[in-house]
């Protein structure tokens, strides 16, 4: 029931914060994301990270007709996802305290389901049950960004909205596709991911419409969109720029992983041969990605459009590792998933903190900051060595493994996606220059600056800890991961990862073939 | 021993940096040098352990613990300390120790003492790391991690624009190079499955590989654009000359004696694989050479002090990369070790200079500083002797062994010898001016300023560095050299390193040629340096005219060939350009354009089929899907 609990916990948070007056929202919602978090500790004890089966299983049939069930379960894919999420929100919750001054109440309720969606789409096993999952956490979303976003929040959450949603109505379509093909080949209707995995899909060689094929299409395009992949990223820096810090630390820090981990979880396994035939395509279009974005942020004026399009080009790394498909690589995006959703989620926080003192992000109106705030100084540049891959932080060994693990397979893209890692000094170390060194701002004859206070002291420093901890020891990370990773890329040519142990499938004892 | 060695700075960083706000520099100041002593200490006590060891087995290797570990990919925090990295640790913790407390004279007016010490601890930290580390990852940590301390100390006092400016062109310039390093390390676990550095040396084939495009010679030429960047050679230079916004005591430890010669201390570790890519070494020897001169040629008209001394600096290094790309990977680290010596000095010379003449660093405004600074003055020929190559200190032998394999080393050529000889020559010239228009001859120090000499805590650094500016060079007597100094023996640092250097005869070569090179070069250098002292200080009217008679030459010199100027008119400023292109044609006008496009295609669709339209998003959302799936089957199935 490990798993049913930390998805629902928050649910009983929420009834609470209903209950109670409105004052007390925060202190509730802190206490039980914190108890949350704690509480999905448990996990390091239940789960074996020696297997690829999937553990902590829970089934029940849930609309049999259509083979669907609620099914959950966790491999070393979703391990630590699960734990990023319960981990970032109650930073989220920290850094959201002063900035969020109306209906606070609804604002933290949607947190706390969207805390509850995200955890429940990385451990739904279930296609439908997974879909559920994915498209329930836009709905919060789109409240954070359309009630506590900027000036253009309705332009920029309907963006956000129909974008994802047109993806993911897609996906939809396919997965029914899935389900009636297992009635067809395994004898019976089944949203198990696992009997996903024994389809076999016919592909042709040179033929765009074979059902794998158009699947793979469909599946990535939702996928895709989320992450988001160059050509479908403008979405993410109007949603940035429009949602309040907690969200956009959540959208960057967790979310954008549903994307990735949709690959790992959908794509990668279920189509391989159309896998390996769109491999270059995509392997372009995330180097595409990664340059791209790192030379738009070169030229942006916000400093929330800047991270925002640093997004685009880290994220370019994960879906390049997936794609390259070894186990160097798809460590390394996993990890680098880990480590974005840190940095990402501290320098939104930053940008939050010094936002709420001035009111403005532009690069421009500030200048010589590290002499007013200089605690706030170090943390954001221990935060930007990490966003551009300074070793012995958390964002080199991700960008490492998966650079690594591209070039043994392609020594183009892996030599190209190199000069993202030029790029990303030269963009951040351009806004640090502008905004910390130099002499001092206008902003400052405008506003009294101080430097940051015991309560975002205490958010970011757990974020400082994984920097050093990840970057240092990443063996601690990576072993959790590595037995899932290793079956993947084991049976990537069988078409099949067979993630089989006490998962009770739907087919009983029909699983032989 | 070896954890005091190595932790001991990282101690006083942390230390230093939780006080950072303390403005008490005597205390800051003596917890750095303090860290710095211990390690300087502590590797002396390893260098004596080492030394006892039989000459075949001289090595102490630490492991730490486990860092990345994937598949077959492995690297741990693992350290070796062996002859060639023992050097070098007691070269940074020696010079290191010495600037520490030269530092706790030049900064005692400073803001932020304790900052300023805890980046410099962190900085030789860093630098332990790059040269202990038993692989290539753990030299990566240390390689980018002293290029981090080397933009924090560059942008120290960040609120002049220019300095953080040249604080971050130093780590994005650095950058470049890092990325060459990376795929170095890709293509050599390619070829061999392993990046330590003991097991890479083991699988190194025997025969050399001749091709241009074979992973071995890829691998070496992608690792020297690593070097580049960290070495400041052509065409990544031009980060170090601006480093000298930096304190100049950093200049010394940094940007002269340490970690800009991590390059030439790379290509010495890994000097098996070099080995095996002869058209790679081929280039390192070149570029060096062609950057000793260039740099030197630009060094003839620099006004700043730290500007000639900085461009003299990426021309050593130069050398030392024409040395290790003809195989004399003895000679390059000799050059190594005694540039580090007379460089820091003289950094640190220019820096009692500077402190002496409230921060002024334009040298026409010096002149006649010798009677108010004596020790410094004195300090300083040491090194100015030493650079030149004034026989019997120590860059004379250095420098000749160099000159001197360039031209007999198989891999070398007469080329690289005419080459490495007048940059000798323009080196001879520009020091001798920096001499002249400092120390000697009228003086042109505006009347408000008061020149005094340095406190001794400055002084007497300056002191050590001399001596071993004189002194160091008996420690790498070429074997020329030592036929004539009857009983002493040659080249003692050449076979301290002997058992890491994979095979590669050079043998000895005719005396009478190496005589007569080596008379040469000294005759040239004399001349060159009398003439200097002849404009400069005896017919000091004569610069000026000479600058107006080769006005272009002149120009082209002063302005370091516009080198700059070339990178941002033809690589920063159109990629600025292309970037803001991207973003609002391509983001704003392209792909948002065809998503609208699409979805008032939908809209129009909608238009049509307002039957069907009931105002409930759901039902909306279920035509889609139907529509979806029935398109889907209906593919599949045709």
């Amino acid at each position: 029931m490990l798993l049913s609990s930390l998805i629902f916990l928050p649910f009983l948070f929420v009834l609470l914060v209903l209950l109670a007056p409105e004052k007390l929202t925060r202190p509730i919602t802190l206490l039980g994301t914190v108890i949350h978090f704690l509480f999905s500790l448990r996990l390091f004890q239940s789960f074996d990270p020696s297997t690829s089966d999937l553990q902590l299983v829970e089934k029940v049939s849930w609309l049999p007709e259509l083979g669907v069930s609620y099914f959950v379960g966790l491999d070393g894919i979703s391990f630590w996802l699960v734990l990023l999420t319960t981990f970032l929100t109650p930073i989220v919750v920290l850094a959201s305290w002063t900035s969020i001054d109306k209906q606070t109440k609804a604002f933290h309720i949607s947190l706390l389901v969207l805390e509850s969606a995200m955890i429940g789409s990385f451990v739904a096993m279930d296609a439908i049950l997974f879909y559920v999952f994915f498209e329930l956490s836009l709905i919060p979303m789109y409240f954070m960004v359309g009630i506590w976003g900027g000036e253009n929040k309705i332009y920029a959450t309907l963006k956000f909205f129909i974008y994802t949603m047109v993806g993911s109505l897609f996906m939809l379509a396919g997965i029914i596709y899935l389900i009636f093909q297992c009635d067809a080949q395994l004898g019976e209707l089944s949203a198990s991911v696992l009997d996903f995995y024994r389809l076999n899909l016919a592909f042709v060689d040179g033929q765009f419409i074979s059902p794998q094929n158009v699947l793979f299409f469909i599946f990535c395009l939702a996928f895709a969109i989320k992450v988001p992949m160059f050509p479908f990223h403008t979405w993410l820096p109007d949603a940035h720029v429009q949602a309040p810090t907690g969200g956009s630390m959540i959208l960057a820090g967790v979310m954008l992983k549903m994307g990735t981990y949709g690959f790992l979880r959908f794509v990668l396994p279920l189509y391989p041969q159309a896998v390996t035939a769109w491999t270059p395509l995509f392997m372009t279009l995330a180097v595409i990605g990664i340059i791209y974005g790192a030379l738009v942020a070169m030229v942006q004026v916000d400093m929330k459009k800047l991270v925002a399009y640093s997004s685009v080009s880290h994220m370019g790394y994960v879906v390049l590792g997936l794609f390259a498909m070894n186990m160097y690589s798809l460590q390394g995006s996993l990890f680098q998933m880990l480590a974005h959703g840190i940095s990402t989620g501290a320098l939104f926080m930053l940008v939050g903190i010094i936002y709420e003192r001035t009111h403005t992000r532009k690069i421009a109106d500030y200048g010589g900051l590290a002499k007013v705030t200089p605690i706030f100084a170090i943390f954001f540049l221990i935060i930007t060595f990490s966003s551009i891959a300074v070793p012995m932080t958390n964002g080199f060994v991700g960008e490492f493994l998966i650079l690594f693990g591209t070039f043994q397979e392609s020594a183009l893209f892996g030599g190209l996606a190199v000069l993202g890692v030029i790029l990303g000094a030269a963009y951040m170390l351009w806004m640090v220059k502008k905004v910390f060194f130099g002499e001092e701002g206008p902003i400052f004859k405008k506003y009294n600056v101080n430097d940051m206070n015991g309560r975002e002291i205490a958010g970011l420093v757990p974020l400082v800890i994984l920097v050093f901890w990840m970057g240092l020891f990443p063996g601690h990370f990576l072993k959790y991961s590595e037995k899932s990773i290793e079956n993947l890329v084991l049976n990537k040519e069988t078409y099949n990862i067979r993630v089989q142990g006490s998962a009770p499938s739907a087919l009983g004892d029909r699983r032989e073939f | 021993m070896f954890f005091t060695l190595l932790f001991a700075p990282l101690i006083g960083f942390l230390i230093n940096g939780f006080r950072f706000r303390s403005k008490d520099y005597k205390v800051a100041g003596l917890i750095a040098s303090g860290a710095m002593l211990v390690s300087f200490l502590s590797a002396l006590v390893l260098f004596v352990q080492l030394a006892g060891m039989p000459e075949d087995s001289r090595v102490i290797n630490v492991h730490l613990f486990n860092w990345i570990n994937v598949a077959d990919f492995s690297a741990n925090m693992a350290f070796t300390l062996d002859p060639l990295s023992m050097t070098m640790t007691l070269i940074i913790t020696g010079v290191g120790f010495l600037i520490h407390l030269f530092s706790m004279g030049y900064m005692s007016h400073d803001e932020r003492p304790a900052k300023y010490f805890s980046y410099l601890n962190f900085f030789v930290f860093n630098m332990l790391l790059l040269v202990l580390g038993s692989n290539l990852l753990v030299m990566f940590v240390g390689w980018e991690g002293v290029g981090l301390s080397s933009y924090l100390l560059i942008g120290f006092w960040f609120s002049d624009p220019a300095k953080a400016a040249a604080g971050m062109k130093a780590f994005i310039t650095n950058r470049i190079g890092d990325a060459g390093f990376l795929i170095g390390i890709f293509i050599l676990f390619g070829l061999f499955g392993t990046v330590n550095f003991s097991e890479i040396a083991s699988r190194v084939p025997a025969e050399p590989s001749l091709l241009w495009s074979s992973p071995i010679t890829l691998a070496c030429l992608f690792l020297f654009i690593g070097a580049m960047g960290k070495s400041a050679q052509i065409p990544l230079y031009v980060w170090l000359p601006d480093a000298m916004a930096g304190p100049t005591p950093v200049s010394a430890l940094i940007h002269a004696a340490t970690m800009v010669t991590a390059g030439v201390y790379m290509i010495i570790r890994l000097n098996p694989v070099f080995l095996a890519a002869p058209n790679a070494m081929m280039v390192v020897a070149i570029v060096g050479a062609l950057t000793a001169l260039m740099a030197a040629s630009i060094g003839l008209v620099q006004n700043d002090i730290k500007k000639v001394l900085a461009y003299s600096t990426v021309s050593q290094l130069g050398y030392m990369f024409l040395a290790v790309g003809v195989g004399a990977f003895g000679a390059g680290l000799a050059h190594l070790m005694t540039h580090a010596f007379f460089k820091a000095l003289m950094f640190l010379g220019s820096g009692s200079v500077i402190h002496a003449m409230h921060e002024e660093q334009d040298m026409r405004k010096m002149g006649g500083l010798k009677k108010h600074m004596p020790i410094t003055h004195l300090t300083f020929v040491c090194g100015w002797l030493a650079i030149i190559g004034a026989p019997l200190f120590s860059g004379f032998f250095s420098k000749d062994e160099i000159l001197w394999m360039a031209y007999h080393s198989p891999r070398g050529h007469v080329f690289l010898w005419v080459i490495g000889a007048v940059a000798a020559v323009f080196t001879a010239f520009y020091m001798t001016r920096l001499m002249a228009m400092t120390f000697w001859g009228k003086s042109r120090v505006p009347t408000d300023v008061h020149p005094h000499e340095s406190p001794t805590i400055m002084t007497v650094p300056l002191m050590v560095l001399a001596f071993l500016s004189v002194f160091a060079g008996w420690l790498v007597v070429p074997h020329g050299v030592s036929t004539i100094l009857p009983g002493h023996p040659s080249n003692i640092l050449e076979h301290w390193i002997a058992p890491l250097m994979a095979p590669f005869e050079v043998g000895h070569g005719s005396l009478a040629t190496e005589f007569t090179l080596m008379g040469l070069t000294l005759l040239l250098v004399i001349l060159s340096a009398g003439l200097a002292y002849y404009m400069y200080v005896i017919k000091p009217e004569l610069p000026e005219a000479n600058a107006q008679k080769f006005q272009s030459t002149y120009q082209l010199l002063l302005n370091k060939y516009w080198v700059d100027e070339a990178y941002f008119k033809g690589l920063i400023n159109p990629l600025i350009k292309l970037s803001r292109n991207l973003w609002s044609f391509w983001d704003v006008k392209v792909i948002d354009r065809a998503t609208y496009f699409l979805s008032d295609r939908v809209k129009d669709a909608g238009g049509g089929l307002k039957m069907v339209q009931s105002g409930n998003l759901q039902i909306y959302a279920l035509y889609i899907l139907i529509g979806l799936v029935a398109g889907l089957f209906y593919i599949m199935k045709g």
